[in-house]
């Protein structure tokens, strides 16, 4: 990716190669490699490494700037969209980057909420998840002047954006109530990490029977630092409480 | 699998790889027969082609900040099982690395 696109990242060159030179490898420690013969080089790098690089630049400048970011992950449809637009409606100063495979819909979703220069669409292709590369090309599309908080809606996915920082400062996991009460312990991974974890359209709890008492116990089995709060975005229930958390996390 | 393989081919050096050792953490985000199908995809053309890929699975490890315990546990459960606080630090688990690789 960082080849293509001249940004200066040269990622065939971050890790530490391995070894080049000519010394045989013995092998003493019991590997398993079947054929007899093969010679085994150490190379260590990690997959991640380059998109940790980058988040930790991100960091740096979301720092530098002074503002406070959240990466805001769910599966598709758990209503992050309409909590941002609410959300940037009601903070000032407030921003978005909003990743998706295709369209603009979503900025466009939240730049007639919010105002034009709010909102910015990263749209990904085939890939499932935002990485810290994509965030930080995505901010040269900001307007930069008056922003306080960047909330970055990640790719609507439970799996895959769990891996790749982009330099926020808090994570914010949504599960909605039509999703079920136990979609925490099914997608364990993505909710360890949560800051919070926001119970979305909580006006169609009766609806579906959402058992409160048992979401909020998966929830603390699987995110045990996770703050946990509930709203929906429809009747403004809950608003309050969470623009209280967002303002409360840049202190 | 892209990086992976970029920098399988690197350490290789022109040679052909006979394997791949890759360490994956159950909080990596990765999942395994992903991967596995990722690299029989992208492997053909590659100094990789026709290599074995030999996963090796993880276990995820921490350490409690408040009694210096350092424990595993299975993912989903992650409180201390000593103090049983919920403050651990993650201290292995979330591995995706390529540990080495096998030449002829």
């Amino acid at each position: 990716m960082c080849e293509s696109c001249g940004c200066g990242e040269t990622a065939g060159h971050w890790h530490d190669h391995g070894h080049e030179h000519g010394h045989e490898h013995t092998h003493v420690h019991g590997h398993d490699h079947g054929v007899a013969g093969g010679r085994i080089i150490p190379v260590r790098s990690n997959a991640l490494a380059l998109n940790q690089r980058l988040a930790d630049q991100n960091r740096g400048w979301f720092r530098a700037k002074g503002w406070t970011v959240f990466n805001l992950l769910s599966s598709p449809g758990s209503g992050k969209t309409a909590l941002l637009e609410r959300t940037l409606a009601a903070l000032d100063g407030s921003a978005a980057l909003v990743g998706d495979l295709q369209t603009e819909r979503d900025a466009d979703r939240l730049r007639a909420a919010a105002g034009e220069s709010r909102a910015v669409q990263i749209t990904t292709g085939e890939t499932c998840h935002l990485d810290a590369h994509m965030v930080a090309h995505a901010l040269d599309r900001l307007p930069g002047d008056g922003v306080r908080w960047l909330f970055i809606e990640n790719v609507g996915n439970l799996v895959c954006p769990a891996s790749f920082d982009l330099g926020e400062k808090r994570r914010v996991v949504l599960l909605s109530v039509t999703e079920g009460e136990d979609k925490p312990l099914k997608y364990p991974v993505i909710f360890r990490e949560a800051d919070l974890v926001l119970v979305t359209k909580n006006d169609l709890a009766a609806a579906v029977e959402f058992d409160r008492a048992a979401a909020e116990a998966n929830i603390r089995q699987v995110a045990p630092k996770a703050e946990i709060l509930a709203v929906s975005s429809k009747t403004g229930e809950g608003m309050e409480d969470w623009l209280r958390w967002v303002r409360a996390q840049g202190e | 699998m892209e990086t992976l393989l970029r920098d399988a081919a690197a350490a290789a050096g022109g040679e052909k790889i006979r394997a791949l050792k890759v360490r994956v953490g159950p909080l990596s985000g990765v999942v395994v027969d992903a991967l596995r199908f990722a690299f029989e995809s992208m492997a053909p053309g590659t100094a990789a082609e026709g290599a074995r890929l030999d996963v090796v699975e993880t276990r995820p490890e921490f350490r409690c900040p408040d009694c210096g315990r350092l424990y595993e546990t299975p993912v989903g459960a992650y409180r201390c099982p000593g103090c049983g606080s919920a403050r651990g630090e993650l201290a292995a688990g979330n591995e995706m690395e390529l540990e080495s690789i096998e030449v002829q």
